[in-house]
């Protein structure tokens, strides 16, 4: 992985101390809060409901066991006990004191980490593919443009000041496990017929009260014009994007409100005249980055078929986890293993600080010293033997991280929601608890298949719910919680935005009501292997619809 | 007119809390002042202003409250739930807030 040069360091360092400097004058009252609120956002402090909470960066959602040992070291020590891993691969702390937050960055910086650019309306923390560098359908690793990325958005003098909050995301896949389509720029690393590499450009993506799925404006950008590209983008973006209504601020009104067509002619236009400039990423400059992400050396391993084998028929949990949480890796011998952060019934995302420590142990002994978070609220071991499968298996069933639940129905994003965020209207996290306790049982599980639900507190969708195949949008309605449910979105290559489906249910019944959708697809479903989403594409919303309020007299009729 | 408490969140810590009736900001709601007329919401605004220019307190909100069963009952649920702290049991050592109290 990336480890800072001497560049890097010092201006961490130089950073922590400012922050320091503004906290101190802040509580001698030198600054005012409305001179001090926008330097703490910019340094990932935000006031919630209950306290502070600092966002910390995971570039890309990679970390080395170090990091995630200084992780649980400030959850123990700043806070209370645990972090929460957001769907943008970061961490948030929920409890610190403002007071702690400088000896915190200050910690956070002795392992390379920040909280710059984790708030603000700037080009935030780059996500990237939690496979990537190890997925079987990968074109190439898209990490090192992640990191060319991070490198280049970082205080740039330019697009440190936009009309609103901008997010990249990147994959190096086919099969999108970066959620692409939904970000302000969706990087698609891809090969032309020649065998170059290059860049799938998707604008627009994003969630919120105004959903969009993004459009691709260009089919492939050379490797060595992708700042250039990006650059151009952002810069018609800087300068035609609203900024009299935040609501309306972000890229995908721009594109919605101009028309794809002539955008897209003004950024190719500024692009004509940043090409072949100083932009230009020069090939050395691209190896140089990509060494630091070259995958570690892959010893032969093939006694873990055989022994995977024998492990999974003398145990039925293991097989279970195997089956949901283990996926193909390009060395054979290998494998990238999903740890499960939604317990049944637990909290999505949240991690105890001891859970860490023993994440970082399992990840120096059999994963190659790396860790990755997903921006489904997981956290990942990209490179581990078949053959020592069972032994991580041992070590996370030991720290209750051995959930066989990924990608099921019980593998819920929730955002915080009105249990910690100011900005929400109803609780998220109860109600995955609910749902998930519901439909916990191993045997139900598999019976229902992939299925993702997502759940957002607020219109804000930082819980996603646009893109769940079942989508949860808590509202308040008369000073009581409401939800609505959206059903059919997704977010791989081929995404798509949840359809209301009708009136909203009250807290106490929305499981019922996700029951009744669960039996309805079940009844419906052609075959087991058809997935929810499936399913749904194929008939449409009408039969759960009729199954949640009944036919209409007419229809009924 | 709906009974007003002052809140607003401490500035070293960020921790909610709520003006009483001596003055000091407590992180226990059923502490809390409650005003009853305007001169009584215009007096603990004016003592929010005042500890705000102080550094004492930030985020400060007057919010409504009802008197239910002798306690005092933000109308919001999102003021309860600043209230009584998180409805999940998201760590060891830290109580869940009472279900009784959040239920509208």
């Amino acid at each position: 992985m990336y480890r800072y040069d001497e560049f890097d360091r010092d201006f961490v360092n130089a950073r922590v101390e400012e922050f320091r400097d503004q906290v101190a004058r802040r509580m001698s009252g030198e600054l005012a809060d409305d001179a001090f609120k926008p330097l703490r956002l910019m340094n990932g402090v935000y006031l919630q409901l209950h306290a502070y909470m600092l966002r910390v960066a995971i570039p890309y959602g990679t970390m080395n066991s170090r990091q995630v040992r200084m992780l649980a070291h400030i959850a123990r020590r700043y806070d209370r006990g645990y972090g929460h891993f957001t769907t943008r691969q970061n961490i948030q702390f929920n409890w610190p004191a403002l007071s702690d937050i400088p000896d915190i960055l200050a910690e956070l910086a002795t392992v390379e980490m920040h909280a710059i650019q984790t708030s603000g309306n700037c080009i935030r923390n780059v996500t990237s593919d939690q496979f990537a560098g190890a997925a079987i359908d990968e074109v190439a690793d898209p990490r090192p443009y992640a990191e060319i990325l991070r490198q280049w958005s970082t205080v740039h003098p330019e697009f440190s000041f936009l009309p609103r909050k901008f997010k990249i995301a990147i994959t190096g896949a086919e099969h999108d496990r970066a959620a692409i389509q939904f970000h302000d720029i969706g990087l698609h690393l891809k090969k032309n017929d020649k065998g170059e590499l290059g860049f799938g450009f998707y604008i627009g993506g994003g969630q919120g009260r105004t959903p969009f799925v993004a459009k691709k404006i260009h089919d492939f950008v050379p490797e060595a014009d992708l700042l250039a590209y990006t650059t151009a983008v952002l810069r018609v973006y800087n300068l035609y994007g609203r900024r009299d209504n935040k609501y309306k601020a972000r890229i995908k009104i721009l594109v919605h409100e101009t028309g794809v067509e002539e955008l897209t002619r003004q950024i190719d236009e500024e692009f004509a005249r940043l090409k072949g400039g100083e932009l230009t990423l020069p090939e050395a400059d691209i190896k140089a980055i990509a060494e630091y992400f070259k995958a570690p050396v892959f010893l032969e391993r093939p006694e873990g078929w055989e022994s995977l084998a024998r492990w999974k028929k003398a145990d039925e949990g293991f097989a279970r986890w195997v089956e949901r949480n283990v996926h193909p890796h390009k060395n054979p011998d290998y494998a990238s293993i999903t740890i499960s952060l939604k317990p049944i019934g637990g909290i999505p995302g949240d991690a105890t600080d001891a859970q860490m420590d023993a994440v970082a142990d399992i990840a120096e002994e059999y994963g190659f010293d790396e860790v990755r978070v997903t921006h489904e609220q997981n956290l990942v071991l990209p490179h581990v033997a078949l053959a020592d499968l069972e032994p991580v298996y041992r070590a996370l069933t030991a720290a209750g991280l051995a959930t066989a639940n990924a990608g099921f129905i019980t593998d819920i994003i929730a955002c915080p929601g009105l249990d910690y965020c100011a900005l929400a209207n109803a609780r998220s996290i109860p109600l995955s608890q609910e749902i998930s306790t519901r439909f916990g049982s191993p045997e139900r599980q598999a019976e229902i298949g992939d299925l993702k639900i997502k759940i957002s507190g607020c219109i804000n969708a930082c819980g996603h719910h646009h893109a769940g195949h079942i989508g949860l949008l808590g509202v308040e309605k008369k000073g009581t919680e409401l939800y609505q449910i959206t059903l059919g979105g997704s977010a791989d290559e081929h995404s798509s935005i949840g359809e209301i489906i009708g009136r909203g249910f009250e807290p106490e019944k929305v499981t019922d009501a996700i029951e009744t959708l669960i039996e309805t697809y079940l009844g419906l479903r052609l075959k087991p292997e058809e997935t929810f989403l499936e399913a749904y594409r194929r008939v449409g919303p009408k039969p759960f619809k009729d199954a949640l309020y009944g036919a209409s007299p007419a229809e009924a009729a | 007119m709906t009974a007003k408490v002052l809140t607003a969140n401490r500035l070293t810590d960020g921790i909610a809390v709520w003006l009483d009736a001596a003055g000091n900001w407590s992180e226990d709601l059923q502490s809390a002042l409650v005003a009853r007329h305007a001169e009584a919401v215009a007096s603990i605004e004016e003592i929010g202003k005042r500890d705000f220019a102080a550094n004492k307190v930030v985020d400060l909100a007057v919010i409504d409250v009802q008197d239910v069963d002798g306690r005092i009952w933000p109308v919001r649920v999102r003021e309860r739930i600043r209230a009584a702290g998180p409805t999940i049991a998201y760590a060891p050592g830290y109580k869940i807030a009472d279900p009784d109290f959040i239920a509208s």
